[in-house]
């Protein structure tokens, strides 16, 4: 576990809450480039453990670096997604009463102090950035309609777009396929695959036909902690995982 | 950069309302000081008075609306502002007795002679200069908003619970400057004022210049409001009011930005009271009384949250009744505005401004479909556009008449 060269380290991480430990000595590292796949049964620590990484929480004991020497656990949100850790909720999140446009505009990498965003003109580049992802989470169409107005699946394509807006290096994702249709979930997956050739990427997810289909590394978090790791037949070889959450 | 900023705030809507408010700057003291006393047209100095109120109302309401419309902090404390920035413009006009009083004291108010103080406090000085009491008109009501807003704001304090809390700002405040050893009048306040930069207070064109000074701070804090609002900063405050969190998973120090709009806002509404003072010839505590911040909301929610234009109108509107009722019928008075809140709350919950546009929006697309299911004219376009910040870009459907979501009050 080299901490120099990782992405994303977590190491000896535990907090509780009044008294209950939701995250017990976790220890996890993401490779530059890597996508993987988290898996665990409800309670396991999933979001507890994203709210750590992007700064909702802070731990009571462990380290957390991202890039290897940047220390997450002094910083607050804002300056966590400006260090380049981009996040998606459970359940989509966007501005519902703004454009699609907006939205990503709102998302894009730019000063965010609010003096810079009062005299903000949204220039050329910037512009032509918007095409861009418009164009790759396929809501070219719905450009001006605002996001209240979407449906569920392209909510969460949305917001993935504002993610990648934001130009992060690690993206973590929380169950980008709930209540998707079955096509809807293939192309999220595809989706994902493709995001995941320039960032390093953290899944989520509850579906295990999802999970395959990425095709990444699993890690399977339980009671706070790793249970098991490695490829997704390894894990569901293992006898505990099957007990914990596989087999129920 | 700024000439960009500046111009964004201009559009139709903003055109009509400007224009309108001009037209009402010009008219009514020309019809008051220029058309003779026996003519239908002639303007009485009374009904000056009252609308160069209502005018001040108007800025207030403005304000919450700034807050409230756009970044969603429902402040039920902003009479607190709106008093402080009397209570500056008041000082200014007692130092302006002078030897005039009914203790003939040059430089001590009366109230103080009367309690048998012998010198000015400190805080008092300087308020013999207009400049300096103009300045405090906007600087203290807004230091008063960034301390509490630093730490309200910082500590994530929000919805009902920071309702709350400005309402105990203001009712602190209604405490304090009821005693009389805080040296603003206690009970009575300041009253009896006699001049204005050396014009007779009473004087019918003292009180024109009054209202026109109302309404020209009205259209200036309008115009800043527009421009602030249809900026970056200002779809920030809606994905603020809309998304507290994914805004800050974003990247945005969101506490800084209701610390910004805070700011402003109390700055305005310290403006409003200080053009109010003046024109109703008192300031008292009262002012600072709860009820009074609960009705301002009131006005905005009537004329519509998150228009601008619907704050103005609901303040106008609802203190006219007001004044009608409490002539015809004064024991209705509060039924009435309670009845008005709770049906505007039940039906038209984006208030008169927001319901309005929605419908003309609505009209506009039946047309547009209509011709394209006969098969002329250009296909059906976008829907309504994003309600609060229709933005700097250029794309479709830019600049049409725009209706906010019904937000839960919080």
């Amino acid at each position: 576990m080299a901490r120099s060269t990782s992405q994303l380290y977590l190491d000896g991480v535990s907090v509780s809450f009044d008294g209950f430990k939701a995250i017990n000595d976790l220890s996890l590292t993401i490779d530059p480039g890597e996508m993987r796949a988290i898996i665990g049964p409800n309670g396991a620590g999933k979001t507890t453990m994203m709210d750590i990484i992007t700064g909702k929480t802070r731990p009571d004991t462990g380290e957390v670096f991202f890039n290897g020497v940047i220390d997450l656990t002094g910083e607050d949100e804002a300056s966590i997604a400006e260090l380049g850790i981009g996040r998606k909720f459970q359940k989509p999140t966007v501005f519902e009463s703004h454009t699609v446009w907006d939205n990503l505009e709102l998302s894009l990498k730019a000063p965010r102090g609010p003096f810079a965003t009062l005299f903000h003109v949204v220039t050329g580049a910037e512009k032509k950035r918007i095409e861009e992802l418009l164009e790759l989470i396929r809501l070219g169409e719905k450009r001006d309609e605002l996001a209240a107005n979407l449906s569920h699946g392209q909510k969460q394509w949305l917001e993935i777009g504002m993610l990648l807006a934001q130009d992060p290096k690690l993206l973590l994702v929380d169950e980008p396929a709930a209540g998707m249709t079955d096509a809807e979930t293939a192309e999220t997956a595809e989706l994902l695959k493709e995001i995941a050739k320039d960032h390093s990427v953290v899944v989520v997810e509850h579906d295990m036909d999802f999970v395959r289909s990425l095709g990444v590394k699993v890690t399977v978090l339980h009671e706070g902690s790793v249970l098991a790791e490695g490829s997704l037949d390894h894990v569901s070889a293992d006898e505990r995982v099957v007990e914990v959450y596989l087999g129920r | 950069m700024m000439t960009s900023f500046l111009f964004r705030a201009m559009d139709a809507r903003a055109g009509i309302f400007l224009a309108l408010l001009t037209a009402v700057i010009l008219l009514v003291p020309a019809g008051n000081l220029l058309v003779p006393e026996d003519s239908p047209f002639h303007v009485p100095t009374y009904t000056v008075a009252l609308m160069g109120k209502y005018l001040t109302y108007a800025l207030l309401a403005l304000s919450v609306d700034l807050v409230w419309g756009f970044c969603g902090i429902l402040s039920l404390g902003h009479a607190a502002f709106f008093a402080l920035g009397g209570y500056a413009m008041g000082m200014y006009l007692m130092r302006q007795i002078g030897s005039r009083g009914v203790y003939g004291d040059p430089i001590l108010p009366d109230f103080m002679v009367f309690l048998n103080w012998d010198a000015l406090p400190w805080f008092w000085y300087g308020f013999d200069m207009f400049w300096f009491a103009a300045l405090m008109v906007v600087l203290v009501p807004g230091a008063l908003a960034f301390i509490f807003g630093w730490f309200a704001f910082r500590s994530r304090v929000t919805g009902v619970y920071l309702s709350i809390i400005t309402q105990a700002l203001t009712y602190a405040l209604l405490l304090a400057f009821f005693r009389n050893d805080m040296g603003f009048g206690g009970n009575n306040g300041l009253t009896d004022f006699k001049d204005i930069l050396g014009f007779d207070i009473q004087a019918n064109t003292t009180r024109a210049a009054l209202f026109a000074a109302s309404g020209i701070a009205l259209g200036l804090c309008y115009f800043i409001c527009r421009a602030i609002t249809r900026s970056k900063l200002g779809k920030v405050l809606v994905a603020v009011r809309d998304a507290e969190s994914r805004t800050r998973f974003l990247g945005y120090r969101v506490e800084h930005y209701k610390l910004f709009v805070w700011t402003i806002s109390a700055m305005m509404a310290g403006i409003a009271g200080a053009l109010y003072v003046p024109q109703v010839g008192i300031i008292n505590p009262g002012e600072f009384a709860p009820a009074n911040s609960i009705e301002v909301v009131i006005w905005v929610a009537v004329g519509g949250r998150g228009t601008l234009v619907g704050a103005v109108l609901g303040a106008v509107l609802v203190n006219f009744a007001k004044t009608w009722f409490t002539a015809v019928l004064p024991d209705v008075w509060l039924f009435a505005l309670g009845g008005l809140f709770v049906v505007v709350t039940l039906f038209l919950p984006k208030g008169i401004v927001g319901t309005v546009s929605q419908g003309w929006t609505a009209l506009k697309q039946r047309k547009v479909s209509a011709s394209a299911e006969s098969g002329s004219g250009t296909p059906p376009t976008a829907p309504p556009q994003s309600p609060a910040a229709p933005a700097n870009l250029a794309g479709p459907g830019k600049g049409k008449p725009l209706s906010s979501e019904p937000q839960p009050a919080e």
